[in-house]
C-alpha cells in the first residue's frame, strides 16, 4: 500500500463524532450501505460530491463515540486519508486495523481552505498545501502501525494465520 | 520519576520496568469481552482459535431480547461461538442478562491490575475497580482474543483530585458535565480518579464517571484502589488481586481539583457532550416528549432509586414517555424487591428489561421527527436515539425524572430539598 496522497481536500469540524459517520440503527446494512450514509446528518449530499481519492481534514477529536468501523466507511467510499488535528483512540485503532490510514497533525485547520490540493506523505510525515505551496509536519506513526497499516490491518493476517475465517 | 496507576498497568502487562507516553507497549490481556454487535452477520468471522476460551464473556445486551430477525440471526451467531468454545461466562437473555459494562460490574469479571478489552467504546467502565479496560474496534477483539495481546501508544494522564460531598439532587453525571464542559475532550490522555471525596462515593456513583469519560474521548480511565472497591470485589470473587496506586513522583500532564460540594445539576445541550454543559436553569421550561434513565452510565440500583424518589407519589405528565431501563437483570431484581419498580411504574414510567434500548437508538424508545429527549445515557449525538431531527438534552436520572413529572426540562432540586 502506498501511503503517499496528492487529492483535493474536505474539511471538516471539530469532534466528529462516529453516528455522524455510520448513523445508529444502519447496523445491518452491508458496509457498502453504511458508507453511502456516511454524513448523511451534518452534511447531506457529501457522499455524492466527494471523489474517491480526496482527502478528509478535520478539526480536534475526529472519530469520537462509539466503536462501529467508521473508517471502514470512510474506506469504502474511496477517501485516501483522513488528517485531523487530534484523533479519538479508538478511531484510530479501527483506522490502523481496517488499513485506512490517519494521522494527527497540530495546526493542519488553518493550513487549508476547502478544495484545496494537498500532498501527504505518511512515511516521513510530511503535509504540503500544494495550492499555496505551504508544508507542515504531522506526527509520524510508530513502524509496527505503519506495518500493519501497509499489511491490511488485521483480518489479512489473521487470515493468513488460519485463526480467523475470511467473510462470508 | 514515577508512573501514574495506567503506565504502571502497562508496565506490568508490557513486562517492562517502565513506560512512559509516547511508547507503543503490546500488552498481554486478561479478559475479552464479547457483545452481541460483535456477531452480526455482517461483521462477524468465525473463528477457529481462541487463545484461552476461560478468558473470554459474551454478553447480549445491545439489543435484548431481540426486536427482529436480523437480530435474531445475530444472536444465534453469538451462541453458537459460546458452544464452539464452552465459554462458561455467557450472558444470554434470562437471569444473567444486563449491559455488558454492568455485568462486569456486577460479576467483578474486573481485577484491579488487569487488562480488559471489548468492542464497545464505554468499556473503560471497569476503570472503577483500578482495571486498565478499554474500548477497543471489532477487529482488535479478534486480534485480542486469538493471540492473547494487543497494543496501546501509552498517552499521558491527567489526574482529577475530588474532594467535598455531592449535595442533594446532585450527581457523578452533573460532576461528569462539570468536567466535560469545562475542559472539553480528552483525546489521546488518560484519566485518573482520586481524593478524599471517594470515602462518600459508591462504586455505582464512580462508575458514572469512569464510563462517561469515554465521551471524554479518554484513553484509560482508572480509580485510585479503595476498601470500598475491594469489598465490592470480595463479596464477588475470590480471587487475589493486586491493588495498583501512582507513584507518589508520577508525571501527569495536568492534576486538576473537583469540589464535590461546590457542584449543581447541569444538562448538556443537543448534539454534543463535550463543551456543551449548563445549568438546568438555562434549559428548564423546554418541552419534552420523552425522558429516559437507563444505560451503562446510569442504570444502577441508585439511578433507579433516585428517580423513584423524585416521581414517588406524582404523575408523569400525560405527553411524556417516561421509560426507565435497569442496566442489569440483577438490577432490576434490586429494584423490584425494594419496591422501586412499582413506584416508578405507579408514577407512569414505563420499566423495560435490561439492555442497551433506547440509549441505541434501536429499540425501545425510539425518537420521531422534531421531538424531544432528555437522557440519562451516555450520547446525545444527533440522531443517536432515533430521527436526525430530534433534540437530546443530558442530564442525571434526577434531572430526568424531575423532568419527566413537570413536562418540561426541570431542576430536579424541586423535588429533593
Ligand atoms: S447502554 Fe448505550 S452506551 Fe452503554 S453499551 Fe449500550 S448502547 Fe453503548
Amino acid at each position: 500500500m502506498n501511503l503517499k496522497f496528492e487529492a483535493r481536500v474536505w474539511k471538516f469540524p471539530d469532534n466528529i463524532n462516529t453516528d455522524l459517520i455510520i448513523p445508529s440503527g444502519s447496523i445491518y446494512l452491508s458496509a457498502a450501505e453504511q458508507a453511502k450514509l456516511a454524513f448523511k446528518a451534518n452534511r447531506p449530499g457529501w457522499v455524492d460530491e466527494m471523489r474517491p481519492g480526496d482527502i478528509i481534514i478535520a478539526g480536534k477529536n475526529f472519530g469520537m463515540g462509539s466503536s462501529r468501523p467508521a473508517s471502514r466507511s470512510l474506506k469504502m467510499l474511496g477517501v485516501a486519508c483522513v488528517i485531523a488535528e487530534s484523533i479519538n483512540g479508538l478511531f484510530f485503532r479501527n483506522c490502523i486495523n481496517y488499513a485506512f490510514p490517519a494521522m494527527e497533525c497540530p495546526g493542519v485547520m488553518a493550513l487549508f481552505t476547502e478544495g484545496e490540493i494537498a500532498r501527504v506523505n505518511f512515511h516521513d510525515g510530511t503535509i504540503n498545501n500544494v495550492t499555496r505551496g505551504q508544508p507542515l509536519r504531522a506526527k509520524i506513526l510508530p513502524t509496527k502501525l505503519l506495518d500493519l497499516l501497509q499489511a491490511g490491518g488485521i483480518y489479512p493476517l489473521l487470515e493468513q494465520k488460519g485463526i480467523i475465517e475470511p467473510q462470508i | 520519576m514515577g508512573m501514574t496507576i495506567t503506565e504502571k498497568i502497562l508496565a506490568r502487562k508490557s513486562a517492562q520496568a517502565k513506560v512512559s507516553p509516547g511508547d507503543l507497549v503490546t500488552v498481554g490481556v486478561d479478559t475479552v469481552v464479547f457483545v452481541d454487535t460483535m456477531f452480526v452477520p455482517t461483521r462477524w468471522r468465525k473463528i477457529n482459535k481462541l487463545d484461552h476460551p476461560e478468558r473470554v464473556v459474551v454478553v447480549l445486551d445491545h439489543r435484548a431480547p431481540v426486536p427482529d430477525r436480523q437480530g435474531a440471526a445475530t444472536h444465534q451467531i453469538a451462541r453458537a461461538f459460546v458452544e464452539q468454545f464452552g465459554i462458561q461466562r455467557f450472558h444470554d437473555i434470562g437471569y444473567d442478562q444486563g449491559i455488558s459494562h454492568q455485568v462486569v460490574a456486577d460479576n467483578a469479571y474486573a481485577l484491579p491490575g488487569s487488562l480488559l478489552v471489548c468492542s464497545d467504546s464505554h468499556t473503560g467502565s471497569a476503570g472503577v475497580f483500578n482495571c486498565l479496560a478499554r474500548g477497543v474496534g471489532v477487529p482488535d477483539v479478534f486480534y485480542a482474543a486469538t493471540l492473547g495481546e494487543t497494543w496501546f501508544i501509552v498517552g499521558e494522564t491527567i489526574r482529577y483530585e475530588m474532594s467535598g460531598k455531592l449535595p442533594r439532587a446532585v450527581t457523578m453525571k452533573d460532576a461528569f458535565l462539570q468536567i466535560a464542559g469545562q475542559y472539553g475532550d480528552h483525546t489521546n490522555t488518560n484519566v485518573e480518579y482520586g481524593g478524599s471525596a471517594l470515602a462518600h462515593l459508591s462504586i455505582s456513583a464512580r462508575k458514572t464517571l469512569t464510563t462517561m469519560s469515554t465521551e471524554l474521548s479518554a484513553d484509560f480511565a482508572i480509580f485510585d484502589p479503595d476498601e470500598i472497591m475491594c469489598e465490592w470485589i470480595r463479596a464477588r470473587r475470590k480471587d487475589e488481586f493486586e491493588c495498583f496506586y501512582p507513584d507518589t513522583d508520577a508525571v501527569y500532564k495536568a492534576v486538576r481539583q473537583v469540589d464535590l460540594g461546590a457542584l449543581q445539576p447541569l444538562v448538556a445541550f443537543p448534539d454534543s457532550v463535550v463543551e456543551n454543559s449548563q445549568p438546568v436553569a438555562a434549559a428548564a421550561g423546554t418541552r419534552i416528549d420523552q425522558a429516559f434513565v437507563g444505560s451503562c452510565a446510569n442504570g444502577t440500583l441508585e439511578d433507579l432509586a433516585l428517580a423513584a424518589e423524585v416521581v414517588r407519589g406524582r404523575r408523569v405528565d400525560k405527553k411524556v414517555r417516561f421509560i426507565v431501563t435497569p442496566a442489569s437483570q440483577a438490577v432490576y431484581r434490586a429494584a423490584s424487591e425494594a419496591g422501586i419498580i412499582t413506584t416508578l411504574a405507579n408514577a407512569g414510567a414505563v420499566v423495560t428489561n435490561a439492555t442497551c434500548g433506547a440509549c441505541g437508538g434501536t429499540h425501545m424508545g425510539v425518537l420521531g421527527v422534531n421531538e424531544t429527549c432528555i437522557t440519562s445515557s451516555t450520547r446525545n449525538f444527533k440522531g443517536r436515539m432515533g430521527e436526525t431531527s430530534a433534540r437530546i438534552f443530558m442530564g442525571s436520572p434526577a434531572t430526568v425524572a424531575a423532568s419527566a413529572i413537570r413536562g418540561v426540562i426541570t431542576d430536579p432540586r424541586e423535588f429533593l430539598q
